[in-house]
């Protein structure tokens, strides 16, 4: 097993003002291909900072970065946008697809961002929604689907580029229980196929599908059990 | 990122606000249909105006009888019968500026043929006039120097008088009778149009001047001109032909320092080119009203690209998200931008051709639609957009995309 995700000694500071706040005090973890991590702690803990930092969408104030070999946290905007598009997968909570916009076409828009022909788009987003169990639903657009089918999609999207690591941000949040445990059989059995998974929750038993479950508390890493 | 995609991508979100797409383009197409339909007018009536220069002929100088003074009674302009052929004949000789020159005569008289008749304008001429005045025969052949010395009784027909006294035959070799007095018809002369005084050139017959002196004027002098019409060698030479044309006369009528001349001049193609220019300062003017609605379109632009900015700055957070480029998003809403703008300029080139058409129609109006102008006007409509969309889409690419996601 190689390495993906490799944080050392990571400070992010935020500067309101004359305030300052250290929303992170100097995380170390590593995580290896094929794992599944539930990152939890309560809000303000920094948790979301760290998964900011994870996805690529926020700088570190100091600390290195290692995302499959890259050294990331000196990266420019566009560079960290190539870095995003090519190794990561986002899902979030609020699903935060494109409105009025096929399914199929949402799935392909990291392709788009990556310069790929659009029958390689199309041929690769339809493979990812079946992937997902969303077959027949390709044309749908969004707004006609349920919360679990266009969490699917985010899904789809996310998986369709590849990447080294998904990072999902409260992927069941907005969803009843029922659906959340259809998301997470789902997330569950993505990783069993070696997709690496990293997840924000505050839900324990949403936390209970991940194989390590990290604790964040005060912008600290309190807690790291595998198992 | 290719531009095929981007152009869907911006086409889309236009697609998906239709209403307000079209009112957002409403000022680029007022502001360019008035561009299109003002140029249009304007260089109409330039166009208008050069045709009627070209038919006076170039280089033209007038030369008309001053007024005169009797008993304290003073005549106006044209009102003495001071000018005769001699004065021509010198100014041809001793004016080295001056190309050609022809006396004229004018009465407004009947002309006969048959059973028809017809009032019209009979012209005494000497050849040199058709040359002057660009002014050839269709059939039949112009009147030449041996008319002229012989006083022959021929003619020539203006169309609308040809028209009117012959319908469809062919006049040439036919009599008419001008003041019971019948003379051959020897050609009919092209059309000519309206003067720039808007009367029909058409409608007139011309005889040669000594016929016209001799035989058909009940003058006590009948040695004397109504007009004398000169052409410079050149239009540089213009002003000084009118010059030595001046110190002629002067010379020969004795005319003292002090003394008013009795004949003036006139340089009609001066009067025209002022005509000209005020049309075209007219059409700039036009033109200059119409792109200050052109900016304000464009504001409105920048308006409702700025409001869309906001509203789906989501959007442009999960872009960014999945890796959109700043230059993506900037692309994106520049495309957005300039596609409304062309869109509208399309629309306002279709609407202003289309405005500028019902007017020449209605107004009789004449309207000249130049491939320059459209052009000018969809490279301008997409100017606008790239100039009144850049603020927005920079506004846009310059979002955090942590913020943008969180953004509700």
């Amino acid at each position: 097993m190689s390495t993906v995700i490799s944080l050392s000694d990571i400070r992010r500071v935020f500067i309101m003002g004359d305030q300052q706040f250290e929303a992170l005090k100097g995380v170390s973890f590593s995580i290896e291909s094929g794992e599944f991590v539930a990152i939890m702690g309560a809000s303000g803990s920094g948790k979301s900072t760290c998964m900011n930092i994870l996805g690529c969408l926020d700088r570190p104030t100091s600390g290195d970065y290692l995302l499959d070999g890259l050294g990331v946290a000196n990266m420019n905007q566009d560079q960290l946008a190539e870095i995003r598009n090519r190794k990561l997968g986002f899902v979030f909570q609020g699903f935060n697809l494109l409105a009025r916009t096929p399914a199929v076409e949402n799935v392909e828009l990291p392709l788009v961002y990556a310069g790929r022909s659009s029958r390689e788009r199309r041929a690769r987003a339809m493979a990812a929604l079946e992937q997902v169990g969303l077959q027949g639903k390709e044309y749908n657009h969004t707004s006609q689907l349920s919360g679990g089918q266009q969490q699917r999609v985010a899904i789809a999207r996310a998986l369709v580029n590849d990447p080294a690591v998904i990072l999902a941000d409260e992927p069941t949040g907005n969803l009843d229980s029922t659906t959340s445990d259809e998301i997470m059989n789902l997330f569950t059995s993505l990783n069993r196929q070696g997709i690496t998974i990293i997840m924000v929750t505050h839900e324990a038993d949403v936390a209970a599908y991940a194989g390590r479950r990290i604790t964040f508390r005060d912008g600290r890493i309190i807690d790291d059990t595998r198992g | 990122m290719d531009f095929l995609q981007t152009f869907k991508i911006a086409l889309r979100a236009l697609r998906t606000n239709k209403m307000r797409s079209f009112l957002t383009m409403l000022g680029i197409i007022i502001g360019i249909a008035a561009v299109i339909a003002m140029m249009a007018v304007g260089s109409g009536a330039s166009y208008v105006i050069s045709q009627q220069i070209a038919s006076i002929g170039s280089n033209i100088i007038l030369v008309i009888p001053g007024s005169t003074t009797s008993g304290g009674l003073r005549m106006g302009s044209g009102g003495s019968q001071t000018l005769t052929s001699d004065d021509v004949r010198a100014v041809m000789a001793e004016c080295p500026s001056v190309l050609r020159a022809s006396g004229t005569t004018r009465s407004t008289s009947q002309v006969v043929y048959g059973n028809m008749n017809w009032s019209t304008i009979v012209m005494g001429a000497a050849p040199e006039l058709f040359d002057i005045r660009e002014w050839p025969v269709v059939s039949g052949r112009s009147i030449g120097q041996q008319d002229m010395e012989g006083g022959a009784k021929v003619c020539l027909l203006g169309q609308t008088v040809a028209e009117n006294l012959f319908g469809g035959d062919d006049p040439v070799g036919k009599m008419v009778r001008i003041k019971k007095i019948p003379f051959t018809v020897i050609g009919v002369l092209e059309r000519k149009g309206q003067s720039p005084q808007g009367t029909d050139q058409d409608d007139t017959v011309f005889v040669p001047l000594r016929t016209a002196q001799v035989k058909l004027s009940r003058s006590s002098f009948p040695n004397s001109i109504g007009a004398m019409i000169v052409q410079a060698r050149s239009e540089q030479l213009l002003d000084k032909a009118e010059e030595e044309i001046k110190n002629l006369l002067n010379q020969r009528h004795r005319i003292t320092a002090g003394k008013e001349p009795d004949f003036s001049t006139r340089n009609l193609s001066e009067i025209l080119a002022v005509a000209e220019q005020s049309s075209k300062a007219m059409s700039l003017l036009l033109g200059a009203v119409a792109s200050i609605s052109l900016i304000v379109g464009g504001i409105g632009i920048m308006n409702i690209m700025l409001v869309s900015v906001t509203e789906r700055t989501r959007e442009i957070g999960i872009r960014m998200a999945i890796g959109a480029r700043r230059n993506d998003i900037l692309l994106q809403f520049m495309t957005e931008a300039v596609l409304l703008t062309l869109i509208g300029g399309l629309i306002g080139i279709c609407l202003g051709a289309g405005g500028a058409l019902i007017v020449s129609h209605i107004l009789e109006w004449p309207t000249l639609i130049s491939i320059e102008s459209i052009t000018i006007a969809f490279f301008f409509s997409g100017a606008v957009g790239i100039f009144f969309g850049f603020y927005p889409a920079r506004k846009a690419a310059g979002l955090n995309p942590i913020d943008a996601l969180r953004y509700e």
